[in-house]
């Protein structure tokens, strides 16, 4: 509860300026309403910032002239926009059903402990991870896929474990 | 070539012939391979006549329902003075499926052109390719394929100097399963949540920013080309039992199997064959149990209708499930079914948008009970509660995910009762009655 109002403290720095806001201009022509740009809009704020605050919300809808509510309904909707700051390193666990059937569920407890992560979705004490279960990443054939980050490692096994995440600096 | 491994003798590849070769990705690797040769072709014909090449070939959509694609591009009626819009299904996320991935990832030119192709026959000049956010790779390869297109004059307001104006937007989705249900996909790219819409209007008559829309599947799009070059004829004659399925068709397997990955074979190919022969049968020491043959929305398969089983549109009806997306899951005789099946409700449950009653409701009960009965909580009314649940599911949507929850569930336990039957005859341990005693 402290931290989030220490966030709000401090004065919100806007995304859209500079090159960003040029990208974000480029993108208009590409599509008939403005209202279109919101996607990927969102992900230009998860990119710069790595999650997506009220705030951001805020600014979203006005540069794309919509309503801080609308926006904040989008941003629920989908499941890859972090709603709460997450660690350096976002580990995406595949559990579905062709996965489960290949071991995820070790998977997930050899990253969780080697993490140092409590818990699934629990930043880890360092800052480092957060781990979280991911629904189907469309990589079946090749489990089980760990989303880290923006890569996707295929073929994890609870043994591979130490050695990928060893990987990261 | 295959990837990861090599292509089986008994496989046709059309699509996956250069699946594992880095040079195919390129512009020009890809026109070492006589890439673009499909676009070219088409520009110099009408769209109609590419219609009718289309619809002769019998090449239906690879998405899932299996909708003959020259019909659908027939929808779109020329000259009606509104913009029409082609969208690209790359949102491949039903559990089991990774085919489109792996065309996009090596051979992301064939989706190009197969889009620029689709979007002239169709009378559109932009055309959306809607990609998971998750297939981070994929869209790297799109966004560069479809960035040379443009350098190399092949996009743009001159199509390959034709004075065509064809476009190709690569739009990254967000993570949500419902997406790839098309209207849903059109809400999505409009910016709004990815809700599916009522049909009627259809997308062919009001689809994305409510205009004509046809919306196709990354592997029917990609495979256009080679039916332009090679002509109808030769597609059609790929055909190995119902002569209402043509061509060849990309399965990826995956689950309880020696050699998983995508296999591509003529439709019609022997399912029996394709499980032991190509994806090389069990592993050491296992028997399979079962196979859901077209993605977790279609119904389970025992191995008894499995290896009766000709692998096409109307052969996996034949047997009691469908062809699906082509997404093979192979259970093996480790795996407890009921688990199995919880795990794919939970997923339906995680990924209903929540519109409707029967679905928002139906997958979460569905999922607490299959847990319930999976923890040896279960009672025998359990499983007439969950057929009156799936009852409830089924047909009464806007869109098809209630039903792709009910179906598993419905022929786990018509076709593995015992397992069900076992975990709730399973003697109970109550804390409370043990104290006392």
């Amino acid at each position: 509860m402290t931290a989030a109002i220490h966030e709000h403290e401090t004065p919100y720095q806007p995304v859209f300026v500079g090159d960003r806001r040029k990208e974000l201009d480029a993108l208009f022509p590409l599509y008939p309403t403005k209202m279109a740009c919101v996607l990927p809009a969102l992900w230009m704020v998860q990119e710069d910032r790595g999650w997506i605050s009220d705030e951001a919300m805020a600014e979203v809808a006005e540069v794309l002239e919509l309503t801080p509510a609308y926006v904040k309904g989008v941003v629920t909707f989908y499941t890859m926009y972090n709603q709460h700051p997450v660690g350096k390193y976002l580990v995406q666990v595949c559990t579905t059903t062709p996965c489960n059937i290949c071991g995820a569920e070790d998977v997930v407890a050899a990253i969780l402990e080697h993490t140092g992560c409590t818990d699934l979705g629990i930043t880890s004490p360092d800052g480092r991870f957060t781990v979280i279960e991911v629904e189907c990443l469309g990589a079946c054939g090749f489990a089980t896929p760990v989303m880290i980050n923006e890569e996707v490692v295929e073929s994890v096994t609870a043994a591979r474990v130490p050695e990928i995440l060893a990987g990261l600096k | 070539m295959g990837y990861p491994q090599p292509s089986h003798e008994r496989e046709t590849p059309v699509l996956s012939k250069y699946f594992g070769d880095r040079d195919a990705t390129s512009l020009d690797g890809w026109r070492k391979r006589g890439g673009y040769e499909g676009l070219r072709k088409a520009l110099s014909m009408t769209p109609a006549e590419i219609v009718e090449i289309v619809k002769a070939s019998g090449l239906r959509g690879r998405g899932g329902a299996g909708f003959p694609t020259g019909i659908k591009w027939s929808f779109m009626k020329p000259g009606d003075g509104k913009p029409h819009y082609l969208c690209c299904n790359a949102d491949e996320s039903e559990p089991g499926t990774f085919k489109d991935r792996e065309i996009m990832r090596w051979t992301p030119h064939a989706l190009v052109e197969g889009c620029a192709l689709g979007a002239y026959a169709i009378g559109a000049e932009t055309a959306y390719v809607y990609i998971r956010g998750e297939f981070t790779e994929p869209l790297a390869r799109m966004r560069e394929a479809v960035r040379e297109a443009y350098d190399a004059g092949i996009l743009g307001t001159n199509s390959m100097g034709t004075g065509k104006r064809i476009d190709i937007v690569v739009h990254k989705g967000a993570g949500a399963y419902i997406c790839g249900e098309e209207t849903a996909m059109m809400n999505s790219i409009e910016g709004r949540r990815g809700n599916p819409r009522i049909k009627p209007p259809f997308p062919a008559v009001s689809g994305v920013f409510a205009q004509p829309t046809t919306i196709n599947n990354v592997e029917t799009l990609a495979v256009v080309p080679h039916i332009l070059v090679h002509g109808a004829d030769w597609y059609k004659a790929m055909c190995l039992s119902s002569p209402k399925s043509t061509g060849s068709k990309l399965f990826s397997v995956c689950g309880n199997i020696a050699r998983p990955g995508n296999y591509e074979v003529t439709l019609g190919f022997p399912f029996k064959d394709f499980l032991y022969d190509l994806c090389g049968g069990p592993l050491p020491g296992r028997t399979f149990k079962a196979v859901v043959p077209g993605g977790i929305s279609v119904p389970i398969q025992t191995m008894e209708e499995a290896e009766a089983t000709k692998m096409d549109y109307e052969g996996f009806i034949e047997q009691g499930s469908m062809l699906g997306s082509g997404g093979v899951i192979v259970f093996d005789d480790q795996q407890n079914m009921v688990k199995q099946i919880a795990r794919a409700a939970r997923f339906f449950a995680h990924e209903s948008c929540a519109q409707c009653t029967q679905c928002r409701e139906g997958t979460a009960w569905t999922t607490r009970i299959m847990e319930r009965i999976r923890d040896g909580e279960g009672t025998h009314e359990d499983l007439d509660t969950l057929f009156s649940i799936a009852d409830n599911m089924t047909g009464k949507t806007i869109c098809v995910l209630s039903d792709s929850c009910a179906v598993p569930v419905v022929s786990g336990i018509n076709k593995f009762r015992s397992e069900f039957e076992a975990l709730i005859k399973k003697p109970k341990f109550h804390p409370v009655t043990a104290a006392v005693a």
